[in-house]
């Protein structure tokens, strides 16, 4: 694996260069209609303690059966992470108090996870590549939220989220800088939605990430951990790594020693601050869920669900690049997401699919990011930008002409064919037109034909005039031919 | 004529059936005996009129031939079981006012074979007792004298204190005490160590907890979720065996629940037991044992061979340790099952400072003694450092007790023959104030049969030199309840039905 970092990714100190050390703990809500353990919604934004189930509310006498879509999610996960698939494993009573956790415990699973070791591959720039190993995934329940600004005396519960199943995706510490951590999130997440098994929406927390940070010498002996709890953006895993890096080297340079401790990222201040000591540090009592038996299923269930896996965006990267003849960053940017990569497919299919990359790339994901808006929501369809790459090829219309109408297909709509012959679009390539426009060009300015005859690359200027009376529909390359021949240049 | 109350739970059944007795006047009936027993204090809660509605419909179902198999049949629920609506306490002070809004799997099924509910039983605080003594509401008093007393000094004790008056066993000490004073015609109860086995035993009546998955934990209040199961206490035999065919099924709500059909247990008291092979284990033989125990247990060997039985001496070696490692295993669940009880949400709350004062409060105030001591006990035993020397080697003891009754089953054993108590009821503020252990070892005989998850059923087989009932333990294969009720009628026949005590109270 990813074991000693490349110079170029050391941390300059005043001893010297150090090395980040980074794993993590990425909690992500399993996609699925109702709770791990209940019949409760797990919609978002419902009224509140609107999803609550009597067992979720831990009341009296209530027990818990496993929901058997939350199962199957785990696994196509760890399929996707190319884990090993624990045909047993046992749920674990995790006990502490807190009002938003009605049963006093969090039912986790502890020493037989769900899913073993497997490997994300992590495209870290566009040249380099790293191998994360993924130590294992569990299943467990999200606990509810306590409100504190609802009145001046008194704490309030929502429940709503008390008993979503989350899946705990545990890296091993093979990440070596804020870059990579953010690599390797991105990509995580990129796998989860391909699956389908979690929507990776951060911003609802549905993607949250524990950040385990240290600093060692390189190649020296691993140095005392932090965990950075509950960092909810990928921007802010970079940002979290980069300060408690900085945080812990400054501490061992001025000689002090690392506290293993619980700390919390504040992006406003640009800072991490301590949560709780390891002394402070629950202990949770783990032991065996009596109420629920060990979760078992066969090995045809697990290759069952394998043989309806999606394409996986390692495998439709590597396809871009070998069916369409595409550059890997290319591939890259195409693959990040399910339905970019499969606008991207409508728009190649029959056509150029270099020419349809740089179309989707460029112009559509520019102006998408531009405008904050995704794939799902862009204003240009698939068939609609398929169209204007076929009027380029065609030589309907000029690649500059393509701009324009592809900001009316994005504002108005519309048929790019029917815009381009409603609106006078068309490339002229009528000879005699454009042969006309040359030749009044020329009459018209005897001192820059003296010029261009004596300095041909002054022929940009006159292109610029025929091109500009003609509306910019002239064929280009008809206005350069004619223009050369007619300039005798 | 004989009075309504004293027809068994068959014979009430058959009576309704045949039109020789209505529900109503049936429940009217206890209705009046549960109100002139009120000092016994076997029940927390009456529901008179919910009983007299629920016969008056058992009536007309009985009147347009669509009667359930327990139409109209009064019954007392143990205060552990959800019931919507009504008191719902597990007998603690931590569940003030609360009602639920569901009601559980087993009564559900109780009701919708016509059954009728009279009330919610007494019992130890969350099951936690082996004398109903920790009850938030008070100990129970057994409708049995103590030896020598006279009514009147009986009647000064149950209008004062109580001491003296002796104890109907526990955790199910109202259902068992219920059902002796003929309070109802059976009773649910729960059995986590032998919580309806020795009530049972104390009392003069029957008692099954059946095969661990049998009957449906949903809706019951959990005190060990891996060791508790429901069952009934009732007058006889097969009493016991009508009632467990109706609150026993699968449950798709309790994973642990087991989807194996439930047999017909009443066809199975008086079935023959020709040629079934009784293991009779030596290691019960205990220490200090008084010898009418012994010659009791003697006489039900006597009487099983005489109906045909084969004997065979069996030896289940890790039964000594049987009872430390179930002192570790219930109270480590019970810590953690108990953990929801924190005046968030429903029951007590007392006010504090900050949220970790509240639950302070809170639990300190709303649970008794001897819970609090067994969630202490369980948080230690979970506790880092301590998990690998008590709560795992409690559940390799617990393997080795389950492979010792495999052992014996597989060598053709069909059911073993035990005494079910170490001796007769005692009185109350009796035991265990001093060394809560002189109150565990009651269990000492009953709690092999929850580590293993096995059947066991308590029968009455004699009485004590003093008078007092005294019972024996079958216990049997997984989900062969069958053999138990029948080799259980054998000595019930044998033994003569013990006469349930006369009204004194």
């Amino acid at each position: 694996m990813n074991t000693h970092a490349k110079p170029s990714k050391l941390l300059k100190g005043a001893t010297g260069d150090w090395e980040i050390v980074v794993g993590m703990e990425i909690h992500a809500q399993v996609n699925s209609r109702s709770k791990l353990f209940s019949g409760a919604s797990t919609e978002f934004g419902g009224e509140q303690n609107g999803h609550v189930s009597l067992v979720d509310a831990a009341m009296p006498g209530m027990l818990p059966v496993i929901n058997r879509e939350c199962v199957a999610q785990a696994i196509r996960t760890g399929l996707g992470l190319n884990a090993q698939i624990n045909l047993r494993s046992v749920f674990d009573r995790k006990n502490y108090f807190y009002p938003d956790l009605p049963q006093g415990y969090q039912i986790s699973q502890y020493k037989s996870p769900i899913v073993g070791e497997g490997e994300v591959i992590v495209d870290v720039t566009p040249t380099e590549q790293i191998t994360v190993g993924i130590e294992r995934l569990h299943l467990e329940q999200d606990a509810g939220k306590s409100l504190h600004d609802q009145s001046p005396t008194d704490s309030f519960v929502d429940l709503n989220r008390s008993g979503v199943a989350l899946m705990e995706i545990v890296s091993k510490p093979d990440l070596r800088s804020a870059d990579e951590a953010r690599a390797y999130v991105t990509k995580l997440r990129t796998i989860l939605r391909y699956l389908g098994t979690c929507d990776g929406d951060m911003e609802k927390g549905n993607l949250r990430a524990d950040v385990n940070v240290s600093v060692r010498k390189p190649g020296g002996p691993l140095g005392t951990r932090c965990e950075i709890k509950n960092v909810n953006s990928i921007r802010f895993i970079g940002q979290a790594v980069e300060v408690e890096a900085r945080r812990q080297i400054g501490i061992i340079e001025d000689g002090g020693k690392i506290n293993q401790e619980t700390r919390l990222f504040d992006p406003g201040k640009g800072e991490t601050r301590s949560m709780r000591s390891k002394e402070e540090a629950h202990d949770y009592r783990y032991f065996p869920d009596p109420d629920l038996l060990p979760l078992e299923f066969t090995q045809t269930y697990v290759d069952e669900l394998a043989a309806k896996l999606p394409e996986l965006p390692d495998e439709k990267k590597a396809r871009f690049m070998r069916d369409y003849g595409l550059p890997g960053y290319d591939a890259g940017v195409l693959v990040m997401e399910r339905a970019s990569a499969d606008y991207y497919e409508a728009v190649a299919k029959g056509r150029d699919a270099k020419a349809a990359a740089n179309w989707v790339i460029n112009e559509l994901f520019g102006r998408l990011n531009k405008e904050g808006k995704d794939i799902e929501t862009s204003p240009v369809s698939s068939a609609q930008l398929g169209g204007i790459v076929d009027l380029i090829t065609e030589g309907v219309i000029s690649g500059k002409i393509a701009k324009d109408l592809f900001e009316i297909v994005w504002t108005e709509g519309g048929d790019p064919r029917a815009i381009v012959d409603t609106r006078g679009m068309k490339q002229v390539t009528d000879t005699g037109a454009i042969e006309a426009a040359v030749d009044a060009i020329i009459a018209a300015n005897p001192d820059k034909v003296a010029q261009a005859q004596a300095k041909p690359t002054m022929l940009g200027w006159f292109v610029g005039q025929v091109m500009k009376q003609t509306g910019g529909k002239a064929n280009p390359q008809s206005v350069n031919e004619l223009l050369k021949s007619k300039l005798g240049i | 004529m004989t009075q309504p109350i004293d027809l068994t739970l068959a014979e009430a059944r058959d009576a309704l059936r045949d039109r020789k007795l209505s529900a109503v006047e049936l429940t009217q009936s206890y209705i009046g005996a549960i109100d002139k027993a009120r000092a016994l204090n076997c029940f927390v809660t009456e529901t008179p009129d919910r009983a007299l509605d629920m016969a008056k419909a058992s009536d007309a179902r009985i009147a347009s031939g669509s009667a359930g198999p327990l139409e109209g049949v009064p019954l007392g629920i143990k205060d552990l079981y959800a019931t919507e609506g009504v008191h719902t306490q597990a007998c603690s002070h931590i569940l003030d006012g609360f009602k639920p809004r569901y009601e559980s799997t087993v009564t559900s099924q109780l009701w919708s074979d016509g059954a009728v509910m009279l009330g919610k039983l007494n019992m130890d605080e969350f099951a936690m007792g082996s004398s109903n003594e920790t009850s938030y509401y008070g100990p129970v008093a057994s409708p049995w004298m103590p030896p020598n007393w006279s009514e009147d000094k009986a009647r000064a004790a149950l209008a004062s204190d109580k001491r003296g008056l002796l104890v109907p066993g526990g955790s199910s000490g109202g259902s068992a005490a219920a059902v002796a004073a003929r309070l109802c015609l059976g009773a649910t109860a729960t059995d986590t160590g032998g919580s309806i086995r020795q009530p049972a035993a104390f009392t003069g009546t029957v008692g099954i907890k059946p095969t661990y998955g049998r009957c449906s934990r949903w809706g019951i209040v959990a005190f060990a979720s891996s060791l508790d199961q429901a069952g009934p206490i009732a007058r006889t035999v097969r009493d016991s065996a009508i009632m467990l065919r109706s609150m026993a099924g699968h449950d798709a709500k309790d994973t642990t629940s087991v989807d194996t059909p439930v047999p017909d247990y009443e066809k199975a008291v008086g079935a023959s037991i020709k040629g079934k092979k009784i293991g009779i284990p030596k290691e019960y033989r205990i220490d200090g044992m008084p010898a009418e125990i012994d010659a009791l247990w003697k006489q039900g060997i006597e009487w099983l061979k005489a109906a045909g039985a084969e004997i065979v001496d069996i030896s289940l070696p890790h039964t000594k340790t049987a009872l430390p490692a179930y002192y570790i295993v219930a109270p480590a669940e019970a810590s953690s099952n108990l953990a929801r009880y924190d005046g968030v949400r429903y029951g007590l709350r007392v006010p504090g400072k900050d949220i970790a004062d509240m639950y302070q409060k809170t639990r300190a105030e709303g649970f008794g003694r001897e819970v609090r001591r067994r969630i202490m006990i369980g948080t230690y035993v979970l506790s880092a450092g301590y998990y690998d020397a008590y709560y795992v080697r409690a559940q390799k003891i617990r393997t080795l007790i389950k492979r010792d009754f495999e052992t014996v089953y597989a060598q053709g054993v069909d059911a073993i023959l035990t005494p079910a108590t170490p001796s007769a009821a005692f009185g109350i503020g009796e035991k265990g104030s001093a060394d809560p252990v002189e109150m565990y070892l009651n269990d000492v005989f009953t709690v092999t049969v929850n580590m293993a998850g096995l059947p066991g059923l308590a029968v009455p087989a004699g009485l004590s030199s003093d008078g007092l009932p005294l019972g024996l333990q079958l216990i049997g294969r997984p989900f062969e309840e069958e053999t138990l009720f029948s080799l259980a009628e054998v000595i019930e026949q044998a033994a003569g039905r013990i006469k349930l005590p006369q009204v004194w109270w």
